[in-house]
């Protein structure tokens, strides 16, 4: 009968599903004699090496579990929303641009870390210490070298250097309203050019071909010639530590990364990534044991190779292929957390004006 | 059967998709829209105020419903030549023409941007060759960032749709209706008009709501291909919830999208009502023939190029690309060959950062089946009574309320959702934090109004008759279910099956917010590699891209292979 050859279609999805990592077991919470379990909230792009995190866990008797939730912006929506009835203990991911929406809601709890002495003060932007730096990162130009080198012209050296005719249509940025990196150039150019400036800038970029995408995996991949999806536009937005990467992920060896940043003075804004306790922890000794750690020596060592940032710790020791291929911006634009907070939506709201109508 | 035996067992019908929808839906939907509405201060009515009072929303709202117009007529006028080539006609290599315009379906935007972008971007193949062959110095054709990119990425995605849903409901009508009318005098063009489309309206109605549904909140490709420039209803709500922590007016705007869903299928179940009439269907094996006259032959040969070279060139070009090393980089080391290499496939398995969030190509598919498996058995098994309902108790109050339901999820922002199932589903009384049956759940919500809308018309065209005369010979309705109804919508049991399991493997945005980081379905670890500089990495998203391909076709292939009857069969 027809009908019953459903049955192995059946068995299979019964048995693919029982295969499928649902049937873990649940994790041991902290009551039980085993183990006490510690929850990290965080974004997308947080990793960290087996070894290093195991280490953590054996020193503490501890068990960590991540919750990743999307972009920085969503995965602190998430922890905003569920403030009366927190889902982790730690909150990793917060950075400058968002600092002041993170501190306003009042979900986190001051932490004043044993380990923060050692910690330079321009990166600890919270005077109560309710969010820890742990890490930075810069948003500069990059460019195409073998682009440059075979037209014979020099690649810009600053922000004003973009608006130069040699420049013209060989730009392209993000979308500041939708992206982490766009609203980094963004305040890079009003660091540079001021309040009262920065729109003549764009107004003359779009004059000069600037072209804004919404997102930096298609600026860098679809639009940038410099990288393998070998796009029309040699000048991109993208991150400091971008060209190590080429080098560290190259297809075949290389020992020159085929693109370069633009670090001069005020060309880069720097963002700065935080932790902290949030409201409502279960376990707070822990908590802190977790918050020390990612101050420690060993995390910070191992977070450039895993999430392409810097660690803010002055002691942590830099992988030779990383260092070997990065220039570190000496002076980046500066705007602060709190003027960020203030003037966000309508310095966005200005630029989509200015720039896409 | 009395009134009220047939009333409470429609009630019983719908008991499981109400259940499910009750609590994995208008459950995290309500606690969303009561928190968000809770952060304003003016209540419900500010937000709205805000909302409409905007020059730049009002935009928003008018080119969302614009460009969903436009892309659901566009790909309704691609889809249906081809529903008609593959209902009427039998030919070599069908089964895999349908698997390949059906992958499509499951691939990420970004690796669908790049593949568009290698043939019709500014450096793609049809800009060289045309500037090569008429030596121009710029790019003839400006097609990235343009609403034609918009357009074309739409009926890329959207076609399988049409193709599906239409021409397996067309594949079963009775080719004799036409060939009388023919015989009496009709011309071809008349019985086309007065004959099959009125007969197969059910079908196409169902795929074009479906497909304007799907347009209507489009959001990666509004993103991607349609750039800065465009936003739907769908892109302003993400960037009011995320981007200026707006809560209040993307919670308006996320009712006011649903309200336009809500709005278009009620007009659509009315509709439907009208139209649908009971017909015998007859099997594939009688309505089908082959392609013998020099027209025919003509007509397929022009349609399936036209198909392959929208809907399949991009594949091939990603598959190509995978396989593919560039020309030398500055600095190389050591003597590298140009050409094929299979460099990003063994990159794979490899480990090279000891990260804890490394997952092996192995893991993350079978993640990805596993997930697709549960999603289809769940789809299906809520799915089936429903449309069961639907079809036998029409007329019902509960029918006619339900129905316009169903396909609410399908509207619904997916991040207002998302953030939904998180608020709502990790307290409790349903605490399911973490677990990993959020997102079968979750992608159960989108495959369930497929499932129905595969179901429903085949249901509903079986002919009473046939039930009756089994009934009057003392069937029990659960043995005319049995031995009646489930063989002869066999067929259609499979395109709903193929539906849920598609939709599952490609599922993006609500399983980045739900997913766990250990076990990341196949398009989050793409997503994952093209978050990174490099051309290693680069590779990895394009050869992983391909392996989803891959799979998706193969799992296709595999459930087609269960035919559980065709019509008539019995």
């Amino acid at each position: 009968m027809a009908y019953k050859r459903w049955i192995p279609l059946f068995l299979l999805a019964l048995w693919l599903a029982a295969c499928a990592p649902g049937e873990t077991p649940a994790l041991p919470t902290s009551t039980s004699s085993g183990p006490q379990t510690l929850t990290v909230m965080t974004h997308d792009s947080f990793a960290i090496s087996e070894g290093v995190l195991a280490a953590f866990e054996a020193e503490n008797n501890a068990k960590v579990q991540f919750l990743k939730a999307g972009d920085t912006g969503t995965a602190l929506n998430k922890a905003i929303l569920s403030k009366d009835n927190p889902l982790a203990d730690v909150f990793y991911g917060v950075d400058n641009t968002f600092l002041s929406r993170a501190l306003e809601e009042d979900i986190f709890e001051p932490y004043t870390s044993p380990r923060l002495g050692a910690i330079p003060d321009e990166f600890k932007l919270d005077p109560q210490s309710r969010l820890l730096p742990v890490d930075y990162g810069d948003v500069c130009l990059n460019y195409d070298q073998a682009y440059f080198a075979e037209k014979g012209i020099a690649p810009p050296s600053d922000l004003p250097d973009l608006l130069q005719p040699e420049y013209k249509g060989l730009l392209v940025v993000e979308n500041p309203a939708t992206s982490s990196p766009g609203l980094a150039f963004l305040l890079a150019t009003i660091g540079t050019f001021g309040e009262q400036g920065y729109l003549d800038f764009w107004k003359e970029l779009v004059a000069n071909d600037v072209l804004v995408v919404n997102d930096w995996e298609t600026a860098y991949y679809t639009e940038f010639s410099g990288s393998s999806g070998k796009g029309p536009r040699p000048i991109v937005v993208s991150y400091d530590s971008s060209p190590a990467f080429e080098v560290i992920y190259a297809a075949s060896p290389i020992d020159e990364p085929p693109t370069a940043a633009v670090v001069s003075d005020g060309s880069c804004f720097r963002q700065v990534e935080f932790v902290g306790i949030l409201k409502g922890v279960k376990n707070r000794p822990l908590a802190e044991k977790w918050v020390d750690f990612m101050l420690s020596e060993q995390f910070q060592g191992d977070l450039p190779l895993q999430m392409f940032v810097f660690p803010v710790s002055p002691e942590a020791k830099l992988d030779e292929a990383f260092v070997k291929h990065l220039i570190l911006p000496e002076k980046t634009a500066t705007v602060s957390a709190q003027e960020i907070a203030a003037n966000r939506e309508n310095w966005i709201k200005a630029w989509t004006e200015a720039v896409l109508r | 059967m009395n009134a009220i035996s047939h009333r409470s067992r429609s009630a019983l019908l719908w008991l499981p998709a109400a259940l499910f929808l009750a609590l994995f839906y208008f459950y995290p939907l309500g606690s969303i829209l009561q928190a968000s509405f809770a952060r304003g201060q003016g209540g419900l009515l500010a937000p709205l105020g805000e909302a409409f009072g905007s020059p730049a929303i009002r935009g928003v709202v008018w080119f969302t419903f614009w460009q969903a117009t436009l892309s659901t007529l566009l790909t309704l006028a691609f889809g249906l030549p081809g529903a008609y080539l593959l209902a009427r006609y039998r030919f070599p290599g069908k089964s895999l023409l349908q698997a390949l315009s059906t992958i499509p379906f499951v691939l990420p935007t970004l690796v669908v941007a790049a593949a568009f972008n290698a043939m019709l971007g500014p450096r793609g193949w049809v800009n060289l060759g045309l500037m090569e062959l008429f030596d121009l110095a710029q790019p003839p054709v400006q097609f990235t960032y343009s609403l034609t990119a918009i357009l074309l990425a739409h009926v890329f995605y959207n076609t399988a749709i049409v193709l599906r849903l239409v021409g397996d409901f067309w594949s079963h009508l009775d080719p004799r209706l036409s060939q009388a009318a023919q015989v009496l005098g009709a011309s071809r063009g008349q019985t086309l008009r007065r004959i099959t489309l009125p007969l197969i309206m059910p079908a196409i109605a169902s795929a074009a709501l479906l497909v304007f549904i799907f347009n209507f909140t489009s959001f990666g490709v509004i993103l991607v291909l349609g750039g800065p420039r465009f936003a739907t209803l769908e892109v302003e709500i993400y960037y009011q919830t995320v981007g200026l922590f707006n809560l209040p007016l993307a919670a308006t705007l996320a009712m006011l999208q649903l309200g336009c869903t809500l709005c278009l299928t009620v007009a659509y179940t009315y509709l439907l009502r009208r139209v649908s009439r009971p017909l015998s269907l007859r099997p594939g094996a009688i309505t089908q023939k082959r392609l013998v006259s020099w027209r025919e032959r003509l007509f397929a040969a022009v349609y399936i190029t036209l198909l392959l070279s929208l809907l399949v060139t991009p594949l091939v070009a990603l598959a190509a690309r995978s396989f593919t090393r560039l020309e030398a980089e500055r600095g190389q080391l050591t003597q590298v060959e140009r050409g094929f290499t299979l460099d990003f496939y063994k990159e794979l398995g490899v480990n090279r950062r000891e990260s804890l969030f490394y997952v092996s190509p192995a893991t993350a598919i079978a993640v990805s089946l596993g997930y697709a498996s549960a999603t289809v058995l769940l789809a299906l098994l809520l799915g089936l009574p429903a449309s069961w309902a639907l079809a036998r108790h029409a007329a019902s109050p509960i029918s006619r309320a339900f129905d316009p339901l169903l396909m609410l999820p399908l509207g619904t922002s997916a991040v207002t959702l998302g953030l939904g199932f998180i608020l709502a589903l990790s307290r409790p009384p349903l605490d399911l934090r973490a677990s990993p049956l959020l997102i079968p759940l979750a992608h159960t919500l989108v495959a369930f109004p497929f499932v129905v809308r595969s179901l429903a018309p085949a249901l509903r065209s079986i002919r009473p008759r046939l039930g009756q005369a089994a009934a009057v010979m003392g069937a029990a309705p659960l043995q005319v279910a049995r031995y009646i109804d489930l063989p002869l919508i066999g067929r259609a049991m499979l395109v709903a099956a193929i539906f849920a399991f598609t939709i599952s493997l490609g599922e993006f945005g609500a399983t980045a917010l739900i997913a766990r980081p250990e076990y990341p379905t196949i398009p989050l670890v793409i997503y994952r590699f093209l978050s990174q500089p490099g051309a290693l990495n680069y590779g990895q998203a394009l050869a992983l891209s391909t392996i989803l391909m891959l799979i998706t076709a193969a799992g296709m292939l595999v459930i087609e292979r269960f035919r559980i009857a065709d019509v008539g069969e019995f």
